[in-house]
């Protein structure tokens, strides 16, 4: 008697761009067999808004309120990005005063982006509440902008020479005692979260991207770190006068499980806060005097050439390459995606896993598809 | 029931002269309407509840303005919203199981109210099969579950649907073993006796069986198995929102949505208050016994319920199975075993 190996049939799963846990409206066409899924198709291009051709179109300052529509939860990254691109280009230094607000701000955002990304995390493993309690802190954050510039997520903020303002009166000490709060709910939300059982559970053993992989697939930031890699610009290509800041670089250490699991992507978000901390507490200390638009032109010409200007954003490495022709406006302006590389690498790392641990790498690699799609 | 019946025949006036099925039918539209009045209010209240215990943990206040006072109204709203929401069926959906699953779903929770006992005396029907006949009609939920997966024609609906059929169904074994390991010392299956089982005692608590050795353990694999009966955190995986939008009634709305919601919460309530009874002492209580006990006693472990949900994540389907086949599943059948062992002593 012969016994034929059963066979089901595999199901082709669209999840997205209308899913609760894509972050946005990426679409992922899944060929499950049964909950396993054996292949992933990513489709992205639903936020695509032309960006680039519009930066062709526009005069140098024209571009940055593009650049912080990118990535909308760390807009004060994005553009402090362009903006030193630009400064590169041209040949400006800004003042002291100018670096160590850029270095706040850029912090003050990397902390309300790295909210948002467990928060929203917390939400895919299934946890509410955590998600709540880091939307109360990143509300702080918002409204110390929102006081600063008038927005509270497109700030348009660092310009080209400068700052769009000074900061207010009084901003020093509400950042401290942002801070001050903001210190202990850290290790709540480990408590709460982070060495809960479940989702510990949930989140090491999946989703591995090993060292190699990673770097072969130019992927950057925590998820990077996340697997062992010490590579943050901050420290390797510093600017803003990061290299004067003591802080260390956050590496997933593969505690529970596999180096580079989900778990350790998360916990390196967790980590790079407190060191964010660090950096605030030292660039609010030293913050020196001084006038925040000296340097800002009158008329963003810079001379015809090219430059490549990256930046360590929440999401990694972002690099602007602009090629100037000597007129206002650029002659291109090419955008370098963490999430795009950090999105091509989702396929290979979520092989063979469950549909729910799909959810889990997703929220892990912390993608905005605003930035991706551009 | 009886005690109405009684009731009546005493107090009215040739009642009892009546023919025997009419004697009847009076107690049993009595006692249909209080039930329903349970299921329609309980839900009313415990999703406002539920709401205002999880804006508390979250450090937000929840529902504040419909009605005034703390927002209380604010379930009633819903529910007139849901009552006039368009009631959209998917054109390829089929449409009879379509209709028909949300009434089974209910259906399950509602009818194990006949024998829960409220208090000595009230009590729909003590049924002598009491405990077995709540494990059975509660089953029928997951048929209802199976046919809106199915029906809705939605793979999502229909993850769900799969989802919670093999979960019920594997959660349901554990369950009952613990349920057995006080069966086994009460010698009845009747709710009624097994709360008078549990008179008296130390304090007056002291033979509930939750304070002796095995069924105390035993209470703990019950409750862990109802979370999962009920899909509650951390065991919601039937309707995982981040994994599967809604689950099994992601195409559900309107009325048909309100009673998927009517059915959870009247099995929250169901589940708890078989544990109340089981394991809490029923309506027996050392300040004032009766109903109000019994639902103290209920609501306390719906509690519990909102409180795991607003703190834990979810478990993955496979680790779901996991618990249930590999750690209570064994750890019942030794509750079982022990509980016989002491019943022959």
């Amino acid at each position: 008697m012969q016994v034929e190996a059963f066979e089901g049939e595999e199901m082709i799963l669209n999840m997205g761009p209308q899913h609760p846990s894509t972050h946005g409206v990426l679409r992922l066409e899944l060929q499950t067999d049964g909950e396993v899924v054996q292949k992933i198709t990513p489709h992205i291009g639903y936020l695509h808004r032309c960006f680039e051709k519009h930066a062709e179109n526009v005069d140098y300052p024209g571009v940055i309120p593009y650049t912080d529509r990118m990535d909308y939860i760390a807009s004060m990254n994005n553009s402090l990005g362009y903006a030193l691109a630009v400064e590169k280009l041209m040949g400006i230094e800004v003042n002291d005063r100018v670096k160590a607000l850029r270095v706040i701000v850029a912090e003050l955002n990397r902390i309300a982006s790295h909210l948002l990304s467990i928060g929203t995390y917390a939400m895919d493993i299934g946890a509410f509440t955590p998600f709540l309690h880091c939307f109360r802190e990143r509300e702080k954050i918002l409204d110390l902008f929102e006081w600063t510039c008038g927005a509270r997520l497109l700030y348009n903020y660092n310009w080209v020479g400068g700052l769009s303002h000074d900061i207010p009166e009084g901003f020093v000490d509400k950042t401290r005692q942002f801070m001050a709060e903001f210190e202990p709910v850290i290790a709540e939300q480990n408590e709460l979260l982070s060495f809960n059982k479940i989702f510990i559970e949930r989140t090491a053993g999946v989703g591995i991207l090993g060292e190699e992989l990673a770097i072969s697939y130019n992927v950057t930031g925590p998820n990077l770190r996340g697997s062992g890699v010490s590579w943050d610009l901050r420290k390797a290509d510093p600017y803003c006068g990061y290299e004067t800041y003591d802080f260390n670089v956050p590496v997933g250490q593969g505690k529970f499980g596999p180096l580079g699991s989900c778990w350790d992507r998360y916990y390196v978000r967790v980590r790079e806060m407190e060191e964010s901390l660090k950096i605030l507490r030292q660039a609010l200390d030293r913050l020196p005097d001084g006038d925040v638009q000296e340097k800002v032109p009158k008329k963003v010409k810079p001379p015809k050439g090219e430059v490549y200007g990256r930046t360590e954003t929440p999401r990694g490495e972002l690099g602007y390459y602009i090629v100037s022709d000597g007129s206002p406006n650029p002659f291109r302006v090419k955008i370098k995606s963490p999430c795009f590389t950090a999105l091509a690498v989702l396929p290979v790392i979520s092989k063979g896993e469950m549909v729910a641990d799909i959810i889990a790498v997703i929220g892990s690699i912390d993608i905005v598809m605003g930035e991706l799609d551009r | 029931m009886e005690a109405l019946l009684k009731l009546l025949s005493d107090n009215v006036a040739g009642y009892g002269s009546l023919a025997s099925p009419l004697q009847y039918l009076l107690p049993m539209v009595l006692a249909s309407l209080c039930c329903i009045a349970l299921v329609a209010l309980f839900p009313i209240v415990a999703v406002y509840a539920e709401r205002k215990v999880a804006a508390h943990m979250q450090d937000r206040l929840g529902p504040m303005r419909v009605g005034g006072w703390h927002g209380w109204a604010q379930t009633i709203a819903d529910g007139i919203k849901l009552l006039l929401k368009e009631d959209i069926i998917p054109s390829e959906a089929d449409r009879v199981l379509f209709k028909l699953a949300p009434l089974v779903v209910f259906a399950g929770g509602f009818a194990s109210l006949v024998v829960l006992p409220f208090g000595a005396s009230v009590i729909v029907s003590d049924l002598n099969i009491g405990v077995l006949y709540v494990v059975a009609i509660s089953s029928l939920g997951v048929v209802g579950i199976i046919m809106a997966g199915w029906a809705s024609n939605n793979k999502y609906a229909l993850f769900g649907g799969m989802r919670a059929a093999a979960q019920i169904v594997s959660y349901e074994i554990p369950a009952v073993m613990a349920i057995l390991t006080v069966v086994i010392p009460v010698g009845s299956l009747s709710t009624q006796e097994i709360v008078r089982a549990q008179e008296g005692g130390w304090l007056g608590i002291g033979n509930w069986f939750i304070f002796k050795p095995v069924t105390a353990v035993a209470f703990l694999v019950y409750y862990l198995a109802s979370l999962a009966e009920v899909n509650r955190t951390p065991f919601d995986i039937p309707e995982a929102e981040s994994e599967l939008v809604a689950g099994y009634h992601t195409e559900y709305s309107g009325m048909r949505f309100a009673f998927f919601m009517l059915a959870e919460y009247v099995n929250m309530f169901v589940v708890s208050a078989i544990g109340a009874t089981l394991f809490l002492g029923g309506w027996n209580s050392p300040v004032f016994g009766g109903p109000v006990a019994f639902m103290l006693k209920s609501v306390a472990l719906v509690f519990v319920q909102f409180w795991l949900r607003w703190t834990l994540p979810r478990l993955r389907v496979d680790q779901l199975m996991y618990v249930s086949w590999k750690v209570l599943l064994p750890a019942s059948f030794v509750l079982v075993i022990l509980a016989g062992a002491l019943a022959v002593r």
